[in-house]
């Protein structure tokens, strides 16, 4: 007996194919439009004085400098920083809001997280730079506030809703019976959550932290109204400028087909690596989550 | 349907005589610029004004910069060159011919609080390069002095460090991407000093007089204020202009196209 497929279907099947294929086209868009954008570039300044370089003078008259080292170690230790800080407290709040929280205080507490997911990022930028700011100038007598510290204490703000959320949900999934046998052999409950359930949802707990790695390192437009954007070698108190804010401040005037711009699409690939990393990591966490 | 169609049908046609008289008693032709990098915005506002006034004519222009803008329309292969520096003597010996289409001049702004009033441009050379780092050597409160500037690249921060000689020198605390950034961070931070086209100034943050002069249209239209420069149009002598870039030549310095140009941050002269 033939199976026959009706129009109907068929065209649907067609429709979802297309759709599926479009995301799949975009991605091969961009990932082979940056290669060829950005390689020029890295060819002319060349691989070592590109990425290990220490001085960033795109427009120098006599002797331009294209050494992007300064916006590498900015990016990194910017998502460690948002890391160190926005780690411990997402945690706790997620061991809270799974565990030990009253129903009707996690009610209220988990629409604030969401809401704070929503909040779009140029809000947390104009609030760091009203607010952060000016107090981080005067507390610590900086001639300016704007700094590594306020973009590390923005975006660890910033990722605290992932980092919170997916830890929910990991240490919602520990069965009830790893607790319950815990609690059942003595074990105080602040202990069973310490020592049984969180182990118990580590490769979640990691997926959490590398989603808010993948969100501190690919933020621009935050940490460009608190960085300062000078392409310093990063200090915690003074102007440093992100591999992403490298970009976004200097695009606008670059004239077309300079060096300058070029560099700035090398700096773009460099980052769409960086993400790519994060990705591939993610993806590891995620999948020994579900074997373990 | 054909009720419908008819009155369509009507207005397409008046439009279309309306198009073809307009081009019929208008300029047609191509205007060539040539030059300058900062000129970009000037020459933007005005092409697209200019297109209102004479859709017949298309205004080309490329940024080469101002040198061999200059040389462009001397070996005739631009029909206007474009130079935001006064023209060399060498360049008025070969005929180049100069008409002043803008100025422009960069403001040199503090936070409102600040006492210091004026700076002369050797004190602003060393703020900017980072010789001087506290207010007090400068007249004011002992405070330590936040430099803001704007990205590589900004053809206001270009037109700031050229003018005051400190080109590739400056030591900025904090960079900006835009006029309106830097005027807003100056007018938060007491410790702030910072630069920006004269027409982005507004009223929150105050703007210093340098060698005495007040930064305001009038000293940059005398001259009085030193952090300026023109905006010329060039041509060269006994070359006869076509007459779509006389008539661009025409608008681009006449008063009609003042406004304009104070849109894209310069003064009229």
């Amino acid at each position: 007996m033939k199976r026959r497929i009706k129009p109907a279907e068929f065209a649907m099947q067609t429709l979802f194919l297309i759709c599926g294929l479009t995301a799949i086209a975009f991605v091969l868009l961009i990932t082979v439009y940056l290669i060829l954008a950005g390689l020029p570039a890295i060819r002319e300044i060349g691989l070592t004085s590109f990425l290990f370089g220490r001085t960033w003078a795109s427009t120098h008259a006599t002797d331009p400098r294209f050494g992007i080292l300064p916006m590498i170690l900015a990016s990194v230790y910017g998502a460690a920083g948002a890391i160190v800080l926005g780690v411990p407290v997402g945690f706790f709040t997620a061991l809270f809001l799974a565990k030990a929280a009253p129903p009707r205080l996690a009610g209220l507490i988990r629409p604030a997280v969401n809401l704070l997911a929503g909040i779009p990022s140029v809000v947390y930028g104009l609030v760091g730079m009203c607010v952060l700011v000016p107090a981080l100038r005067a507390w610590l007598d900086l001639p300016a506030g704007d700094s590594l510290l306020a973009s590390i204490i923005v975006l660890a703000v910033m990722i605290l809703p992932s980092i919170i959320s997916v830890s929910d949900a990991a240490l919602a999934a520990v069965p009830r019976e790893y607790e319950e046998a815990s609690l059942a052999l003595g074990a105080t409950p602040v202990e069973t959550y310490l020592r049984v359930t969180a182990p118990a949802a580590r490769s979640g707990v990691a997926a959490a932290v590398v989603l808010g790695v993948g969100r501190a390192i690919g933020e621009a437009m935050a940490i460009l109204m608190v960085a300062g954007n000078v392409a310093n070698m990063p200090s915690l108190l003074s102007s440093v400028r992100f591999l992403t804010t490298g970009i976004a401040i200097e695009m606008n005037y670059a004239a077309p087909g300079s060096l300058q711009r070029q560099a700035l699409f090398s700096i773009g690939l460099v980052l769409f690596l960086f993400i790519m990393l994060i990705n591939i990591l993610l993806n590891l966490a995620l999948k020994r989550g579900k074997e373990g | 349907m054909k009720k419908r169609i008819f009155p369509l049908l009507l207005l397409a046609a008046l439009l279309l005589a309306a198009c073809g008289g307009s081009t019929a008693e208008g300029l047609t032709g191509t205007v060539n610029t040539d030059g300058s990098t900062s000129m970009a915005d000037v020459m933007a506002v005005l092409q697209e004004t200019f297109r209102e006034r004479e859709p017949g004519i298309t205004v080309n222009y490329s940024g080469t910069g101002s040198g061999a803008g200059v040389e462009a329309v001397l070996t005739g292969r631009a029909d206007i060159g474009l130079s935001s520096r006064p023209l060399k003597e060498a360049e008025l010996d070969k005929g180049a011919v100069a008409w002043t289409v803008a100025l422009d001049g960069v403001a040199v702004i503090v936070h409102p609080s600040n006492p210091v009033s004026g700076l002369t441009l050797a004190q602003l050379e060393q703020v900017f390069t980072g010789q001087v780092d506290n207010w007090s050597a400068l007249g004011g409160p002992d405070a330590p002095v936040a430099v803001y500037g704007r990205e590589a690249g900004s053809g206001t921060r270009g037109a700031f460090e050229e003018l005051l000689g400190v080109t590739d020198r400056c030591d900025y605390t904090n960079e900006y991407g835009s006029s309106g950034d830097v005027v807003g961070n100056v007018s938060g931070n007491p410790n702030a000093i910072g630069y920006t086209s004269l027409a982005s100034v507004g009223g929150t943050v105050s703007a210093l007089a340098v060698e005495g002069a007040a930064c305001t249209e009038e000293t940059v239209r005398s001259g009085a204020y030193p952090i300026q420069r023109p905006f010329l149009l060039v041509t060269r002598e006994g070359a006869a202009l076509s007459p779509a870039a006389q008539a661009f030549l025409d608008y681009a310095c006449g008063g009609e196209a003042g406004p304009y140009i104070a849109r894209a941050g310069a003064v009229a002269p």
